[in-house]
């Protein structure tokens, strides 16, 4: 019988070792692939609870941190103090579709090294995770002025520092509070994402940086600075007809000047009065498409603004206007005596009526607020395009700088005085045009208005304000662009009475922080 | 005979230690701080382990020296490991102090066991008492009024305040009997009359009992829901049967049978094709079905060799974690080199078991400690087996590991067995046992 115990001990033994060698199957030799493996949530849980840095605005206040949890599963909790105010820029941290915005943007900044055994030792040695906390240029006041101005109207609000390029304010309504987003219920958190998906406005969406729109008459800046740039045409020479109408070569159909008005004079006034007739005019007779597009791309038209957020997109100026006709275009006699042998012919294209609306901001033209910011920020710049950038610094825990706000320009778009100009024509706004609105006391104040027409048969506007203030007149300090999205139910709103108190208050909060 | 007790104590004191740094450890990698009552526990741990040693001292002293300082590993390891869970899963906090309770009485259970056994050969005389008792044990469940059913096994039977599986005992009676009947009848058994084939058997009404047993096994699984204790029930019995007849081909018939029953069952019963279809495709239904082997493939595979450490990993995302699915949580912290140790802490157990049997001079203890072995290898082999996926996932108990007080106090005294055969081994029948002689045997 002994035999057979043996036998049975050696049996037992094999079995033993069966699952000996299954166990090396599943803990090493196969053990990286199921840790990858699609339906293994371990590592998403371990990411989540993962310490993770900081978001700060401009001075000090914390906008997204990390909080210990006792219970769960999860070891950190995101937190966002100030709830829907900064949910724009700082995104959030969902378990389920991970993050947005700088949470996104700067995932591996604030996480750190991921090096478990690294974290563990500092951890025992009582020492700080090696996670980054990202600085921002924002300002929590002007961010507030904003939401304030802007209330529960659907639209958005961008202030830049006109020289450096920092952005100081980024909102838009409807936005959403990221803590609700970022739950440990995560299925609380998918079922609010669910709703803000299909919430109207869309609040996921940052709208300042993401969403184009008609800039209006606020792209009348791009045309008249293309204008002098070119040499077609001064603020002062020529005086364009008083018209209440356009029409362009090739078509019929009248451009209309706001509410059918008459509207007429120097470029210095159709700036101050918005006329679109005149504008019109300037750039299908006098500019042509090619100084047009190339003024608007070296705005920044057509190309991504290198801010530090995801998805930031391009803002669209139209490239393509038909083919030559192969004769110039007629110009008007009136202009034709004023000009006389300066003029430049301008060949006529098959589609003229449209570069005709794109010269007033309509047609094909479309920009983000963050562009139209952009152009303001330019003018007061002496002309050249600053790159915009939210991030101050990203400070790792041994403070080690691992990126800093980008303070090169961007590029350059017209001559410094071309900027200044421009810097005149849109005080002239303020002080006796359409944008009377947004002057504040004790500052310089320029701007440009814009009513934007979302079709011929829609009634309703976008109302914008594009602006600069300071207190130098040869240097303001802070670019703002304000659109207040259209609306159905209000109809027609124009960017002087609706926008520009929105721009007024903005600038006045900012100059209150100085 | 000293030296056997004296190792037994150092290798105990190494037990204990191993155990308190390992409770130790898992306070640090949860909380990163020692455990308060770190002194106290390790007192406890050692006082316990001591009893039991001063018991073999008094009792049987010429016992196996190796069997309970690796008993007490598993048992304390898996206290660890459950206090270290119990901080993790919803309503565990009172499951420590249960199986610190459930470790006391096991112990308990396993000096009474030494004192009111004094021979192994007694037990032969309680044959038939220990085989009705056994299936009275294994039916209990079944009663209406006793009877639970819990994750829709019926295998709890509530007496008063207190909850236990009679069916892990039933195990060890079973096992007593199957030894004592064989120890009779395995000359009978081992000649053949029957021919089918290149087959041979004895004549039927000498195999009753083999059909008896696979008989119950089969019940348990239809009537009980419980895979596991059939499959086990019926390995222990189908293995003592051939070890004690020599002929494979019992063996091999008599796992032919339970497999063709087991076919036929999960062709009738819903519950034995569901283990079937998540042992071989777990990946079907990786959120339903197959959500525990999968979560626990997960867990090893997230403790790679080394482990995350104790306390470091999330093995609380697994269900039934802190008692069937103990494993896999040793498996994720103390990775593959702690769930190595585990396999050869049971191989040492079973092959002290079986050395113990071949230096078992009568029949009865020698076949009763290759069914006790092969109760403590086999259980371990299937749940183990289940959770990586070798055979089908059965819910049984890890002994000495996994949370359970029925278990836990029944292994004990199967231990308490296996140490007693040890002891009579050792000992010449016409002397009585000393402490100051040596016997060779």
């Amino acid at each position: 019988m002994n035999q057979q115990i043996r036998r049975l001990g050696i049996g037992l033994l094999v079995a033993y070792f069966v699952l000996f060698v299954q166990l090396n199957r599943l803990q090493v030799f196969d053990a990286t692939e199921y840790n990858e493996h699609p339906s293994n949530s371990r590592p998403l849980v371990a990411d989540f609870g993962a310490p993770r840095g900081e978001i700060r605005a401009a001075d000090g206040t914390v906008l997204a941190r990390s909080i210990d949890v006792e219970d769960g599963p999860f070891a950190r909790q995101r937190e966002y103090p100030l709830g829907e105010l900064f949910a724009e820029v700082t995104g959030h941290f969902s378990f389920d579709s991970g993050g947005t915005g700088l949470e996104a943007q700067f995932d591996s900044e604030l996480r750190g090294e991921q090096n478990e055994l690294d974290d563990t030792i500092r951890e025992l040695i009582g020492g700080d995770s090696s996670t980054a906390d990202v600085n921002l240029t924002l300002s929590v006041e002007v961010q507030e002025a904003a939401r304030e101005a802007l209330g529960d109207r659907n639209g958005s609000v961008v202030v830049l520092n006109a020289q450096s390029g920092a952005v100081e304010a980024l909102w838009s309504w409807p936005s959403y509070d990221p803590n609700l987003l970022s739950s440990l219920d995560t299925d609380a958190a998918r079922r609010e994402r669910q709703a803000l998906l299909s919430a109207p406005g869309d609040p996921l969406l940052p709208k300042t940086i993401r969403e184009i729109y008609f800039p209006g008459s606020t792209f009348k800046i791009v045309t008249a600075s293309a204008a002098l740039e070119a040499a077609v045409a001064s603020l002062d020479v020529p005086t364009f007809p008083s018209v209440t109408s356009y029409t362009p070569p090739l078509t019929t159909s009248e451009l209309s000047n706001f509410n059918g008005g008459q509207c007429g004079g120097p470029m210095r006034d159709l700036i101050r009065r918005s006329c679109n007739a005149g504008f019109a005019q300037l750039a299908v007779e006098l500019l042509g498409e090619a100084a047009l597009i190339d003024t608007a791309e070296r705005f920044g038209f057509n190309a991504v603004p290198p801010l530090e957020l995801p998805g930031v997109e391009a803002s669209v100026m139209p490239t393509d206007f038909g083919d030559e006709l192969g004769r110039d275009v007629d110009v008007d006699v009136d202009l034709l005596r004023q000009l006389g042998d300066s003029l430049m012919p301008v060949p006529l294209t098959d589609d003229a009526p449209s570069l005709a609306q794109s010269a007033i901001g309509q047609f094909e033209v479309k920009a983000t607020p963050l562009q139209m910011a952009l152009v303001a920020a330019t003018i007061a710049n002496d002309g050249v395009v600053p790159t915009p950038h939210l991030i101050d610094t990203v400070i790792d825990s041994e403070g080690a700088v691992l990126a800093e706000g980008d303070l090169t320009p961007w590029m350059r778009a017209v001559r410094p005085d071309t900027a200044i100009d421009m810097r005149e024509a849109m005080v002239g706004v303020v002080e006796s045009g359409t944008g009377q609105s947004i002057a504040v006391d004790g500052l310089i104040v320029g701007a440009k208005t814009g009513t934007a027409q979302l079709g011929a048969d829609i009634e309703s506007t976008h109302a914008w304000v594009i602006a600069f203030a300071g207190t130098n007149p040869d240097r303001p300090s802070i670019a703002v662009a304000v659109l207040v999205e259209a609306d159905e139910a209000v109809g027609e709103q124009t960017g002087g009475r609706v926008a520009g108190p929105v721009a007024q208050a903005v600038i006045a909060a900012w100059a209150a922080t100085r | 005979m000293r030296s056997r007790r004296n190792r037994e104590l150092i290798l105990l004191a190494l037990a204990a230690g191993g155990t308190a740094g390992a409770y130790a450890l898992a306070s640090l990698g949860r909380t990163a701080s020692m455990p308060a009552d770190l002194l106290p526990f390790f007192g406890i741990v050692l006082g316990l382990l001591l009893g039991a040693h001063l018991v073999l001292r008094r009792f049987a002293p010429h016992a196996d020296p190796t069997i309970l300082p690796v008993v007490a590993l598993l048992n304390g390891l898996g206290y660890v490991f459950i206090a270290r869970l119990a901080n993790d899963i919803d309503n565990a906090t009172a499951l420590p102090g249960q199986q610190a309770v459930w470790t006391a009485i096991g112990i308990a259970a396993f000096t009474a066991t030494m004192i009111f056994v004094p021979r192994t050969r007694i037990l032969d005389d309680y044959r038939y008492l220990a085989g009705v008792s056994g299936i009275v044990l294994l039916l209990l469940p079944l009663l209406p009024f006793l009877g639970r059913e819990v994750n829709s096994a019926r295998i709890w039977v509530r007496l008063g305040p207190v909850n236990f599986q009679p069916g892990e005992f039933a195990k060890i009676a079973l096992a007593i009997f199957i030894a004592s009947y064989l120890a009779e009848k395995r000359e009978i058994l081992q000649v053949a009359r029957l021919r089918i084939g290149p087959m041979s058997f004895p004549e039927p009404r000498h195999l009753a009992p083999v059909f008896a047993a696979l008989g119950l096994a089969l019940l348990v699984m239809v009537a009980e829901k419980d895979l596991g204790s059939s499959l086990l029930l019926f390995l222990v019995a189908a293995v003592t049967l051939w070890v004690a007849t020599s002929r494979l081909s019992y063996l091999l018939t008599g796992v032919g049978l339970f497999l063709i029953g087991g076919w036929m069952a999960s062709q009738i019963f819903g519950h034995v094709q569901d283990r079937l279809d998540i042992w071989l495709d777990p990946w079907a239904d990786p959120d339903g079905k197959g959500f525990q082997p999968v979560e626990a493939t997960f867990a090893l595979a997230n403790g790679g060799i080394t482990g995350t450490g104790p306390g470091r990993g999330e093995p609380y995302r697994i269900p039934e974690v802190e008692t069937d699915f103990i494993f896999a949580a040793i498996g994720e912290e103390l990775g593959l080199i702690g769930s190595t140790a585990i396999l050869i802490a049971f191989v040492s157990i079973v092959a002290s078991g079986l050395r113990i049997a071949t230096g078992a001079r009568d029949q009865f203890p020698k076949l009763l400690a290759v069914s006790l072995s092969a109760l403590l290898g086999i259980q371990a082999f299937i749940i183990i087996g289940g959770i990586i996926r070798i055979v089908p996932l059965t819910g049984i108990t890890l002994p000495f590991v996994s949370y359970g007080g029925s278990s836990l106090v029944a292994n004990w005294v199967l231990v308490a067995l296996l140490l007693r055969i040890s002891n009579d081994a050792a000992l010449r029948p016409e002397l009585a046992p000393t402490d100051d002689f040596e016997v060779v045997p």
